[in-house]
C-alpha cells in the first residue's frame, strides 16, 4: 500500500515531466497497431530517428534560446548555407573531410555570436534579429549555390555521417554485434550511474526513493534501453546520426543539469534581473547560448547534407519552425527559465513519429501538417494547463 | 467656506490578515486644497484608492459621501464620471502619443462616430490655457519634461469636467522651479472652484499651500489641522506623523565591536542617463566593520540608487567621485566585481529583481555563489543541498522541503532565502534594501536576531529603511538622504523619528 502510494505521489509530481514520454509511447502503440506493428519494425525506427537527427539537435540548442527568452529564426537557412559551404570545401576546395568539419562548426558559432552581438550588446530583440539572419542565409546559400545548382558530394566517408552505419563486428542471429555491446553498455553504465548516485545521497543522509521504486525504475530504463537497441540491431545496427545525436544530448544534458553554466543559463531565463544582481553576466549567458545555438545549426547542416549527399538550394527551409515546434512539444516555455534538453529530443522524435506513422498510414501532406499543429497546441496546452494547477 | 464636497466615514479596508485602514474618517471642504500626510505605509495610498474605486464598493467598510450622496464605485471610471480625477506619481500618459491626444485618450470629442480632430486640438490649447502650459498641442509628450507633462495630467482632468482633483506626491520628481509652478496652479485652479487633495512627504510645500492637512498613521487618522488657526507647522505635523513608541521587537546588541572603515564614497554622484537627472549626487558616506548603518528617506530619495551604484552599477549610471573598499579604490564594472570585493545586495523588491520565483529554494540560495559546491564547473549536488540545507535552518526558512519552488513561500521566507542566498556568498559588507517590507512582525523579528547575528561575525550592514522605528532601533549610525543627496549623519544618541523627518523633508 505505501508502496503504491508513493508511486503515486512520485507520478503526481512529476506528470509535466513525464508527460512527453507518455504521449510518445501512446503515439507509438497507437500507430504500431494501426500498421500492424510495420511502425515498430527495425527498419522504419531506423530511418525515423535517421531522419531526426538534423532536426533533434537543432531542437536542443533551440531548447535554450527559448529558455532565455529568446528566440532564433535564423537557424535554419544558416543550416542550409553552411552545409552548402561544406559541400565547396569538400568537392571544389577538395579539402579532407576532418578539416572541413571543425571549419564548420567553427563557422557556425561565429554566425551564433553576431546574433548574440546584436541581441545582448545592441538590444535588438532576438525575433527581429534573427529574422533578418535568416533573410540574410537564404539569400547567401541561393548565391553560393547560384551557379552550380545543387553540389553533388562523393565523399563517402561524409556521405556516411547521414547515410552510414557503425562497423557490426560480427552479425549474429541477424543482429549487429557492436551495437548490441554498445547497448549493454550503456545499460551497464545507466545503473552504475544510478547507484552510485543513490549511493552518494544516502551517505549525506538525504531523502531516497524506497528500494522497490528505485528497482522497478531501474528496470524499466534499461528494459527501453535494451529494446530500443534490439530494434536498431536487428536492421543496420545504431546510425552515425544516432551516434551524433545521443552524443549532442549526452553533452548537453550534462551541461545544463550538472555545470554552473547550465545553472547560470536557467538563472537568465527565470529573472534576467535577479540574475544580473546576483553577479551573472547575463551577456555572456547570451553570447554562450547563441554560439552554441550556431554550432549546432552547423551540425545540423552537416547531418543533412551528408544525408542528402548534396547541397541543394533550398536546404533548411522551415528547419527553425520545426525546431521551435519539437522545443515546445519537449516543454519548454517561452517565459522563460523551464525546458529540458532531453525533453527537445523527445519533442522532435514525437513529430518525426507524427510524420512517419502517418506516411506508413498513408495520410495526405495536407491532412499531415494539420495534424502536426494539433499536436504542438495540445502539447503547449497540456503545459499551461499542469503549470496553472501547480502554480 | 461651503460645506463637504467628500466626506469619508469609518472607512475600513482589510488586506488578507492586514489591516490598512481601520475606521479612517476624512472631510474635505469645497474649494480647498486638502494635503493628506503620513509615512510610508501609512494608509494614504489606500485610502486614495478606495476613493477613486480601485478597491471596489463592497470591498471596504464604512462610507464615500461626494456632494451629499453616497457613492458606490465599482471601477475608476465610475469616479471619474462622478468628477472625482486622480494624478498618480507616475504619470498615465502615452509617450509616443501627442499633448493633445494625450488630453482627451478615452474621453474623445467626436463628431458621429468619427474622432473630431480640429475640435480636439482647439479644445486642447483652452486646456492647456488653463494650466498655464505654453507648448504646441501637437508635441509628443516624450519630448517634454516631467514637469510640463505633470501639467498635461492636470489639463487631461480638467478636459473631464473634474471637481475633486488627487494628486499623489506631485512635486516628487520635479525641480523647484516646476514644484513652485505646480503649487501655483493648484492656487489658481482653487480660485476656480477646484478642490484639490495632495499626497506630500514635503511639509514645506503643504505649509505652504493647505487649508486644511490629514494626518494618517498606522491606517487611522490621527488629526485634521487647520491652517486658518495656525495648526499647520512643520513641528506639528512631524510630532503627529510619527508620534508613535518604538516597539520592544528590536534585538540588543550589547558589545559592540567598531572596527575600521570597510566601505567609504567620497563626492559619490550617479548620473541616470534614462531620467536626464543625478540620482545620486555629491554622497560623502563611510561604513565601519561590526557596524549597522541606517540610510532613512523617503521613497524616492535615491537610497536604492546609492546602493544599486556601489554594487557594480547594473542601472549603468554615470558616476562620479570615489569609492574605496577596505581602503583600496575601486571601480566595479559589473555586480559580479562587486561580489568578488565582499559586497552583497539584498533588493527591496524580491519578487521583482530578487529571486529566481520559479526555481526551488535551494537553487535561489546557491546562486550567486554556484562556484563554491562546484569543481571546475561542476556542481558538486550533493554537497549544495547540504549546504543550503544549513542556510534554510539558520535562516529559520519554514518550508517543507529544500525542493520547494520559492514562488509558492510566504513574503517573509522568501526574504529569508533572499538573505540566505547573499550571505551563502559570504559578504564583509551587506547592503539590506528594506529588509521587511511587508512581512510580519515574527519574521521581522527573526531578519533582527539574524543581522545581529552577522555583525557579532564581524560584518557590516548598511540598512535601507523606510520605517523609522527599525532604523531607529538597529542601527549604530543613521545617514538621511532627500532628493539623491545625503542630508544629514545622525549618530543613533542624536537620532529621533522628529530629527530624522525633519532632514528627509526639507
Amino acid at each position: 500500500m505505501q508502496f503504491i502510494n508513493e508511486a503515486r505521489s512520485l507520478v503526481k509530481e512529476n506528470i509535466r515531466d513525464y508527460g512527453m514520454y507518455i504521449a510518445l509511447f501512446v503515439i507509438m502503440l497507437t500507430f504500431s497497431i494501426m500498421t500492424d506493428g510495420l511502425f515498430m519494425s527495425s527498419r522504419n525506427i531506423s530511418n525515423l530517428l535517421d531522419s531526426t537527427g538534423y532536426i533533434a539537435v537543432l531542437a536542443v540548442g533551440m531548447t535554450l534560446v527559448i529558455v532565455i527568452r529568446h528566440i532564433d529564426l535564423s537557424v535554419g537557412f544558416a543550416a542550409g548555407f553552411l552545409g552548402a559551404i561544406t559541400a565547396i570545401l569538400l568537392t571544389k576546395m577538395g579539402m579532407p573531410i576532418y578539416a572541413t568539419i571543425p571549419i564548420i562548426l567553427v563557422l557556425g558559432i561565429v554566425i551564433g555570436l553576431f546574433n548574440g552581438l546584436l541581441i545582448a550588446r545592441y538590444a535588438i530583440p532576438s525575433f527581429v534579429a534573427t529574422l533578418a539572419g535568416m533573410l540574410i542565409f537564404r539569400g547567401a546559400l541561393l548565391q553560393v549555390t547560384e551557379q552550380t545548382g545543387t553540389i553533388i558530394i562523393k565523399d563517402d566517408a561524409f556521405n556516411a555521417i547521414g547515410n552510414g552505419f557503425i562497423p557490426s563486428l560480427m552479425v549474429v542471429n541477424g543482429l549487429h554485434l557492436l551495437s548490441l555491446i554498445l547497448g549493454l553498455i550503456s545499460i551497464l553504465f545507466y545503473v552504475y550511474s544510478e547507484i552510485s548516485t543513490r549511493r552518494n545521497k544516502i551517505k549525506y543522509q538525504f531523502d531516497v526513493v524506497s528500494k522497490g521504486i528505485f528497482s522497478i525504475k531501474l528496470v524499466f530504463v534499461s528494459a527501453i534501453i535494451a529494446y530500443v537497441t534490439y530494434i536498431l540491431a536487428g536492421y543496420n545496427g545504431f546510425s552515425w546520426t544516432v551516434v551524433i545525436m545521443l552524443l549532442v544530448v549526452i553533452a548537453y544534458h550534462f551541461l545544463t543539469t550538472k555545470t554552473v553554466l547550465g545553472r547560470h543559463i536557467y538563472a537568465v531565463g527565470s529573472n534576467p534581473e535577479a540574475a544580473h544582481l546576483s553577479g551573472i553576466n547575463v551577456n555572456k549567458i547570451t553570447y554562450i547560448v547563441f554560439g552554441s545555438m550556431g554550432m549546432l545549426a552547423a551540425l545540423s547542416g552537416i547531418l543533412f547534407t551528408s544525408r542528402l549527399q548534396s547541397a541543394t538550394t533550398t536546404a533548411g527551409t522551415l528547419f527553425e519552425l520545426d525546431a521551435i515546434a519539437a522545443a515546445y512539444v519537449g516543454g519548454v516555455s517561452s517565459a522563460g527559465g523551464v525546458g529540458k534538453v532531453t525533453g527537445a529530443i523527445i519533442g522532435a522524435i514525437v513529430m518525426a513519429s507524427l510524420s512517419s506513422g502517418m506516411n506508413l498510414l498513408g495520410v495526405g501532406v495536407s491532412t499531415q501538417y494539420i495534424i502536426r499543429g494539433g499536436v504542438l497546441v495540445g502539447a503547449v496546452l497540456f503545459d499551461v494547463m499542469t503549470r496553472k494547477k501547480r502554480g | 467656506m461651503s460645506g463637504y464636497i467628500l466626506e469619508m466615514n469609518q472607512i475600513s479596508k482589510e488586506f488578507t490578515g492586514v489591516k490598512a485602514l481601520s475606521n479612517v474618517n476624512f472631510k474635505v471642504e469645497k474649494g480647498e486644497i486638502h494635503c493628506l500626510i503620513g509615512e510610508n505605509g501609512a494608509g494614504k495610498s489606500t485610502l486614495m484608492k478606495v476613493l477613486s474605486g480601485v478597491y471596489p464598493y463592497g470591498t471596504y467598510e464604512g462610507d464615500i459621501v461626494f456632494e451629499g450622496s453616497v457613492q458606490q464605485f465599482n471601477k475608476i471610471s465610475d469616479s471619474v464620471k462622478t468628477g472625482i480625477v486622480i494624478i498618480y506619481q507616475e504619470l498615465a500618459l502615452f509617450p509616443d502619443l501627442t499633448v493633445y491626444e494625450n488630453i482627451f485618450v478615452g474621453n474623445e470629442v467626436k463628431r458621429g462616430n468619427l474622432v473630431d480632430w480640429n475640435q480636439t486640438i482647439r479644445q486642447a490649447k483652452e486646456m492647456l490655457k488653463r494650466v498655464g502650459l505654453d507648448v504646441n498641442p501637437e508635441t509628443l509628450v516624450k519630448d517634454l519634461s516631467v514637469g510640463k507633462q505633470q501639467l498635461v495630467e492636470i489639463a487631461k482632468a480638467l478636459s473631464k469636467d473634474v471637481k475633486l482633483l488627487i494628486l499623489d506626491e506631485p512635486t516628487a520628481a520635479l525641480n523647484e522651479d516646476d514644484s513652485e509652478n505646480l503649487l501655483n496652479l493648484l492656487g489658481e485652479l482653487k480660485n476656480q472652484g477646484i478642490t484639490s487633495i495632495m499626497i506630500s512627504h514635503k511639509l514645506k510645500e503643504v505649509i505652504a499651500i493647505a487649508d486644511h492637512a490629514t494626518v494618517l498613521r498606522d491606517g487611522k487618522t490621527i488629526c485634521t489641522l487647520d491652517a486658518s488657526k495656525g495648526e499647520i507647522t512643520e513641528n506639528v505635523i512631524i510630532k503627529n506623523m510619527v508620534g508613535r513608541d518604538i516597539d520592544d521587537i528590536y534585538p540588543k546588541r550589547p558589545d559592540k565591536k567598531i572596527g575600521e572603515k570597510i566601505l567609504e564614497m567620497s563626492n559619490w554622484s550617479a548620473y541616470s542617463t534614462e531620467l536626464g537627472r543625478y540620482v545620486v549626487k555629491d554622497v560623502n558616506f563611510n561604513i565601519k566593520k561590526g557596524e549597522i548603518v541606517g540610510i532613512a528617506g523617503l521613497m524616492g530619495s535615491g537610497r536604492t540608487e546609492l546602493a544599486l551604484s556601489v554594487f557594480g552599477n547594473p542601472k549603468n549610471y554615470k558616476l562620479e567621485g570615489q569609492l574605496k573598499v577596505a581602503g583600496a579604490v575601486k571601480t566595479f564594472k559589473h555586480t559580479s566585481d562587486a561580489i568578488k570585493s565582499g559586497i552583497a545586495y539584498v533588493t527591496e523588491d524580491r519578487k521583482g529583481d530578487g529571486l529566481f520565483l520559479i526555481q526551488d529554494i535551494k537553487n535561489n540560495i546557491t546562486a550567486a555563489n554556484l562556484n563554491s559546491v562546484a569543481d571546475n564547473g561542476v556542481i558538486n549536488e550533493n554537497e549544495e543541498v547540504k549546504r543550503a540545507g544549513e542556510y534554510k535552518q539558520s535562516m529559520y526558512i519554514k518550508a517543507s522541503s529544500l525542493e520547494q519552488t520559492v514562488g509558492n513561500l510566504s513574503g517573509g521566507n522568501q526574504q529569508k532565502v533572499s538573505l540566505g542566498k547573499w550571505l551563502f556568498v559570504g559578504p564583509k559588507l551587506l547592503i539590506l534594501d528594506e529588509p521587511t517590507r511587508g512581512i510580519d512582525v515574527g519574521a521581522k523579528f527573526e531578519i533582527y536576531t539574524i543581522m545581529n547575528k552577522l555583525i557579532d561575525q564581524g560584518m557590516s550592514i548598511i540598512m535601507i529603511s523606510s520605517e523609522l522605528g527599525e532604523v531607529l532601533g538597529m542601527s549604530d549610525r543613521v545617514y538621511v538622504m532627500a532628493e539623491g543627496k545625503i542630508k544629514g549623519e545622525l549618530p543613533i544618541e542624536e537620532a529621533s523619528q522628529e530629527s530624522i523627518m525633519q532632514l528627509a523633508t526639507q
